[in-house]
């Protein structure tokens, strides 16, 4: 199967622009751009995605194995760059998604241009003086209110209570028409995200940098921008007056704008 | 007639207007509906910031309205593993689509407890459809939350009932099969099998035994019916023909034997029989590394086995008589004789590989096999069982009955070495 309806691949933009790849995080899918891709979409080639087991990848691709690392994600990312030729990317990793970017770009830097990190968290859990904002007992609930499924989708989690995976037609018609999740995914894929600690790989980063952070984000808090931040050696930060983990959606101009110019910086 | 002028009688159209009670519930103020309603209601600013809440919802969670109003965010009310999921999920799909709804959710209390609740919310926007504020609803899921359990605990339940019976299954069908074929000197061998549901035993069965030093014994078959009595009677079949084997090895007096077995225990409510290919084979010098093969076949009810040539050609071997074992006192079971030279096979296999329907709903049917059968000429016996398996593993759900295969290949004289 290609890497491109695998991940649901969306191409858009100017041509001949420069590459800007932009990966979605936990909980959603390449919807998540809506409010900024046309603004990018008259400059940049903007390459748009879905992790697999989110939105409208190919569910069957899914893999509990390959997928309980993020390595299994940055290696998708590489093998869509591959597919289709793309070089001197630039790519915008939200949320998870940062960590998947910083993977890939360590494993082929030459693939990358620059990476930008939106709301990125290297661990989520606290660990000794590091703080990430969670307690383990935290992330252990999370993960146990989504493992017994009381979290979420109510009326869509009823055909699931009720096992009808033969009929899924059942639960189609009420589930939202953005960021369809698969609940056995989205829960295996909570756990690959909150539970990952990719501190040590940002020292290793040697591709240009920018940092984008919330002023005001639970899940990613400002300690955390920080650490990124003085972790890669010459990345840039931006706060921006924001509340909340999307500010893609929150705050789309300014999002975009500090994407578009650290993306059309050409050095 | 006309009756324009009746004043009507208020028994018989419900309230009038004007009617007291009527008027006492009209003086339910928009403001107490608001305030009393009988689920929580709560705006916020855009960040989140709780700019209204009703007395419903402040009474449910034991907070006075200076604690949250201007002070704390709706986030703030949740359990951690609701904040992360309002963050990842229903704060990006509220602004994506203006509206979310019947999200379960637990908030907390003043007190600590938990509340079930289902959150609708609503992006409210101005003129411009600029978002100004959000508009939730809390419902009280208490109730829902329990009965959600108990199916929860239910469904759990099925499914372990569920691993037990398939393991059941799975040990009962390794019974009735061997765990592995002996190695046969002068030949390969090989066999598949495929099981259409992990819940039922399947029907199809196969074996291969010594007679003699260079006399073997073989069998494949089908038994009406599937699961419990499936088990049962393929159990009996097998070791019917076994014993048979042993005591008269020709192999329609093997059939007979097994006729009278199935017959003997025939009833109405579970009718015993198979279809069924049993042959003898002999190998011709075992010791000299590859011979010649004499098998003896015969057949009741079943499908034919395939001579494969080295030479490429395909010889269906239909034993003659054969009609379904277990049903007529007497079947007249015939044999026919085939001779297998080096680079030879034999191909057994049950219906389901036949009848199981292509991707594009056709029956892959007899010719299609012996076009499949014609390409595996000269191959080795695990490589035939392989290659038909892929075939069948490409029927996906259109492979819906149980497929046993059996593959008796002489190997080519191994090329001298100076050619």
């Amino acid at each position: 199967m290609s890497a491109r309806s695998r991940n649901n691949v969306v191409l858009t933009g100017k041509e001949d622009g420069p590459v800007v790849m932009l990966a979605h995080g936990f909980g959603c899918d390449q919807n998540m751009w809506r409010l900024v891709t046309p603004t990018l979409a008259e400059e940049f080639r903007v390459v748009l995605f879905d992790h697999v087991g989110a939105g409208r990848s190919d569910l069957s691709a899914w893999q509990a194995e390959r997928y309980a690392a993020l390595d299994g994600y940055a290696d998708d990312v590489l093998r869509i760059c591959r597919e289709l030729d793309l070089r001197q990317v630039v790519f915008v990793g939200h949320s998870v998604s940062a960590m998947i970017g910083v993977l890939a770009a360590i494993r082929e830097p030459e693939r990358f241009a620059k990476l930008i990190l939106l709301t990125p968290s290297p661990r989520y859990v606290d660990d000794g003086d590091y703080r990430g904002g969670f307690s383990r007992a935290d992330i252990e609930e999370l993960l146990e209110s989504l493992d017994s499924n009381y979290l979420g989708w109510s009326a869509a989690m009823a055909p699931v209570i009720m096992g009808n995976p033969d009929r899924p037609e059942l639960g189609e018609e009420l589930t939202n028409s953005f960021c369809r999740t698969d609940p056995r995914i989205a829960r295996a894929f909570a756990r690959t995200t909150f539970l990952s600690d990719n501190r040590a790989d940002l020292a290793k980063v040697t591709v240009p940098t920018l940092v984008i952070e919330c002023a005001s984000d639970v899940i990613a808090p400002p300690q955390v921008g920080a650490f990124v931040h003085a972790q890669i050696p010459g990345s840039l930060l931006v706060t921006l007056d924001a509340t909340g983990h999307c500010p893609q959606l929150s705050a789309p101009e300014a999002t975009t704008q500090a994407i578009v110019s650290f993306a059309s910086d050409w050095r | 007639m006309c009756d324009g002028g009746r004043t009507v009688n208020p028994t018989e159209s419900g309230l009038p207007i004007g009617d007291a009670r009527f008027s006492a519930l009209l003086e339910d103020s928009a403001e107490d509906l608001y305030e009393h309603a009988p689920c929580g209601y709560l705006s916020t600013l855009l960040d989140g910031q709780i700019a209204k809440i009703n007395t419903t919802l402040l009474t449910w969670l034991g907070y006075t309205r200076e604690e949250l109003v201007g002070r704390r965010r709706f986030a703030d009310l949740l359990t951690v593993g609701g904040k992360l999921y309002h963050e990842t999920h229903f704060a990006p799909l509220l602004r994506m689509q203006g509206q979310i709804g019947g999200v379960a959710l637990e908030l907390r209390a003043a007190d600590g407890t938990r509340l079930p609740v289902l959150v609708t919310s609503t992006l409210k926007t101005g003129a411009d459809g600029e978002p100004l504020l959000i508009r939730t609803t809390v419902f009280d899921a208490r109730d829902r939350r329990a009965y959600e359990r108990e199916l929860l605990h239910a469904r759990q339940e099925a499914d372990r009932e569920r691993e037990r019976l398939q393991r059941l299954v799975s040990t009962l069908q390794r019974s009735l099969l061997p765990p592995a074929l002996p190695a046969v000197p002068g030949m390969e061998v090989a066999a598949y099998y495929h099981t259409a549901s992990a819940d039922q035993v399947g029907g199809d069965f196969y074996d291969l035994f010594r007679l003699a030093d260079d006399r073997w014994a073989f069998f494949l078959g089908d038994v009406c019916g599937k699961g419990a009595e499936a088990a049962a009677m393929t159990s009996l079949v097998r070791y019917t023909l076994r014993a048979a084997a042993h005591g008269d090895p020709d192999p329609a007096r093997v059939l007979d034997s097994l006729n009278e077995a199935l017959l003997a225990e025939y009833s109405p409510a579970f009718p015993f029989y198979c279809t069924v290919l049993f042959g003898l084979l002999t190998v011709a010098a075992p010791g000299a590394g590859t011979g010649t093969v004499e098998i003896t076949l015969t057949g009741g009810g079943h499908p034919p086995a395939l001579v494969i040539r080295g030479s490429g050609a395909v010889e269906p071997v239909h034993p003659a008589g054969g009609l379904l074992v277990g049903l007529m006192r007497k079947p007249n079971f015939a044999t026919v004789a085939v001779r297998l030279e080096p680079g030879d096979g034999l191909l057994l296999y049950t219906d389901g590989l036949t009848e199981a329907r292509m991707p594009d709903g056709d029956l892959f049917g007899d010719d299609r096999l012996e076009e499949l059968a014609a390409t595996l000429s000269g191959a080795r016996a695990p490589d035939m069982t392989e290659a038909v398996a892929r075939v069948l593993s490409g029927f996906g759900p259109g492979l819906n009955d149980d497929t046993a295969l059996l593959a008796l290949t002489v190997p080519s004289s191994p090329p001298k070495a100076s050619s």
